[in-house]
């Protein structure tokens, strides 16, 4: 299968996107002309070191945070990694983690290393969701312990958009004097947040996902939060995170944010509209097919469809011959035997986990494209029925 | 992404013989919509015994649909006892090759030419006598020992690709390590040790019963495309809750207290007693 660059019709932007042309054009610089360290003595560093600053002041302000408050790092996994660690070692005594049952990899391995590398020394609750991916708040409120060091809940599912309602969260956890993470990968650039106004701890975010390059990632620190180092080392970040800056890439991470920021109100209305008109295209077109995830409570880009009685991997081939980039929780598609934890733990049926894809929008998307997909899904899923032995007709 | 060959693409996206033969000499139905990819394979045969018809019905990827595409293909126009000498190894090597992670699905392939001609000879396949090692695939002894010898597979993790086997909740990877052992004749370095501990912490109780849970109830429910999943453990009461099909089932009730509370009270502590949650 080859790859046709500018010809693809790009509906996988909860798995990467592109680079915006102007996150590109910022990073150039940095990349030729401007290489000093940053922890340079001479103007040559201290010219990278002004830019790196100005990086910082642009994610802050789409945060809602203030510059002293965000760390760069290598990416969303690195910050996940590093503020429930950090949890950990600030309180040895607390021996409790509290999250989801749909969590990103990155944290979902995270706490079932915590459980069994450690030697048991860690206790995970992970909160169960309802059909449609939502939390319940009062099984939450259960299982906030004394014993409990950090929650960490994602604020949007990568896999079907929806929304957990991390600043009431935050506060309940607050009242406990617990800390709290959210792994914001989804959500930053896509819905308004402003962390001055919430009781969030740490936050995590990853460049790639708003059109700034791969490799470069930022935690958010609330000030007078206790932090422990995850990478030792000098004393870059202030200490809070050892290694020499990727520079062109947090340029570009600051770049993306600002560009974040203009976007927001075009993402949530010509982006959510986009959305709504494939989403509701599809389930009017395609019968036996339904949507996986609150319907509201939802990213405005993502939408997340079963096609009951087919394989995901086979419909991405086949869309794939159109040019259609999506993505699928089947299991074949991830190389592990079973479908993804996150249907599975909404109790989505087999018949339709398998089957399910994933499309997520960007700002780049349009409407012809949109009506392109209508146009050709229809077709992919019912020559595959029409192969399918579980297949009996409408 | 998966590299496949072109003849793999070439029969995902052109398939051939898709569809059931009139009145089928015989059937072979395997896999199933839980386990994420199933075939049925009809065939017709002369009074020769020569296969003159043979059609597929997949549900699966796309190793899954071009490995049956491809066996059908092979054996038109064969005798029934050339046919029943192709092995997975030569459905793969029909198509090229397959990732290693999808063998199974020409394993497949194999196992419904296998049900077909049984079918149309009126035997019963031995396979489906062995134990089963793996609950979440439903794959016996018998079909692991073989996949071992025929394809001389020397890890867990090989079993996996070609059988599934393992490839669920993970739990039956000593057996697994055990039969390969005793397979190609090396010494088991593990010792399978069954044991029920007499006193129990709720910790400890909760993770007995998820185990319990996990190995000896889910792969059952899942096959009919329904889950449980453990709510709370409070003294001896054990709250769970049903999942997918299992919650519009008429019989979930008995299910939870006949099969799951026996299973429990068998296998962690004979004082529990099962309560569902809505």
């Amino acid at each position: 299968m080859k790859t046709r660059p500018g010809q693809e019709i790009y509906m996988d932007n909860n798995a990467t996107t592109k680079i915006a042309p102007e996150v590109l054009e910022a990073m150039m610089p940095y990349l030729s002309d401007y290489y000093g360290n940053p922890s340079s003595m001479h103007i040559f560093g201290g010219q990278v070191s002004e830019a790196l600053q100005k990086a910082r002041l642009q994610v802050a302000d789409l945060l809602g945070a203030e510059p002293e408050e965000i760390t760069f790092t290598s990416c969303g996994t690195e910050s996940d990694s590093t503020a429930v660690l950090s949890a950990l070692q600030s309180f040895p005594g607390k021996r409790h983690i509290l999250t989801t049952r749909v969590e990103h990899p990155a944290i979902k391995t995270l706490c079932e290393n915590l459980e069994t590398l450690t030697g048991h020394k860690h206790r995970v609750t992970r909160l169960k969701v309802a059909a449609d991916g939502t939390l319940d708040l009062n099984e939450y409120e259960r299982a906030l312990s004394e014993d409990t060091a950090i929650v960490s809940v994602m604020w949007a599912n990568n896999e079907t958009g929806v929304i957990f309602p991390v600043e009431e969260m935050a506060r309940m956890a607050k009242a406990r004097d617990i800390l709290f993470h959210t792994d914001a990968v989804q959500a930053v650039g896509k819905i308004p947040i402003n962390l001055k106004e919430s009781d969030i701890d740490f936050l995590s975010m990853s460049g790639h996902k708003l059109h700034a390059p791969k490799g470069v990632g930022v935690l958010y620190v609330r000030r007078g939060t206790p932090f422990v180092p995850f990478m030792a080392g000098g004393h870059q970040e202030k200490g809070r995170r050892g290694g020499t800056e990727n520079v062109a890439s947090i340029v570009g991470m600051g770049r993306a944010c600002a560009l974040a920021g203009e976007k927001l109100e075009e993402e949530n209305t010509r982006v959510r509209a986009l959305r709504d008109k494939l989403e509701e295209g599809l389930l009017s077109s395609v019968p036996r097919s339904l949507l996986n995830g609150h319907k509201i409570d939802r990213l405005p880009n993502t939408s997340n469809i079963s096609f009951e009685f087919v394989e995901g991997e086979s419909i991405l081939l086949h869309m794939n011959e159109h040019n259609i980039c999506a993505s699928s929780g089947s299991a074949c598609t991830s190389g592990s035997l079973e479908p993804s934890h996150v249907l599975r733990a909404m109790g989505v049926p087999f018949t339709a986990a398998h089957g399910s894809i994933r499309f997520s929008l960007s700002i780049y998307n349009t409407e012809e494209e949109v009506d392109y997909v209508l146009d050709k899904i229809p077709a992919i899923i019912s020559s595959l029925r029409e192969m399918s032995p579980f297949w009996t007709g409408e | 992404m998966w590299e496949y060959t072109d003849v793999v693409q070439e029969h995902f996206l052109k398939p051939r013989n898709v569809g059931e033969v009139d009145n089928p000499s015989g059937t072979g139905d395997v896999g199933s919509l839980a386990c994420g990819d199933a075939l049925k394979l009809t065939i017709k045969v002369d009074e020769n015994d020569t296969i003159v018809d043979a059609k597929f019905k997949t549900f699966g990827c796309a190793s899954a649909i071009a490995s049956s595409s491809a066996l059908t293909e092979m054996i038109k126009g064969m005798k029934v006892s050339e046919a029943e000498k192709i092995t997975n190894e030569d459905i793969a090597d029909f198509l090229g090759g397959l990732p290693k992670e999808k063998m199974h699905c020409s394993v497949m392939g194999r196992e419904a030419l296998e049900a077909a001609i049984a079918d149309y000879r009126g035997v019963v396949l031995p396979m489906a006598e062995g134990e089963i090692v793996c609950e979440c695939f439903g794959v016996t002894d018998l079909e692991i020992i073989r996949a071992v010898k025929e394809s001389n597979l020397r890890s867990v993790e090989e079993i996996t690709n070609f059988t599934k086997a393992g490839g669920g909740c993970g739990k039956c990877e000593e057996k697994l390590q055990h039969l390969l052992n005793e397979t190609t004749g090396e010494t088991s370095p593990v010792k399978l040790v069954a044991k029920k501990p007499q006193r129990m912490t709720t910790l400890q109780k909760i993770k007995k019963i998820e185990e319990v849970l996990e190995r000896e109830i889910k792969p059952g429910l899942r096959q009919d495309g329904g889950d449980i999943e453990l709510i709370d453990v409070d003294g001896d009461t054990v709250l769970v809750s049903m999942r997918g099909a299992c919650t519009s089932c008429t019989k979930s009730q008995t299910t939870v207290k006949e099969f799951i509370e026996k299973k429990l009270r068998e296998l962690v502590l004979d004082t529990l007693t099962v309560e569902e949650t809505k």
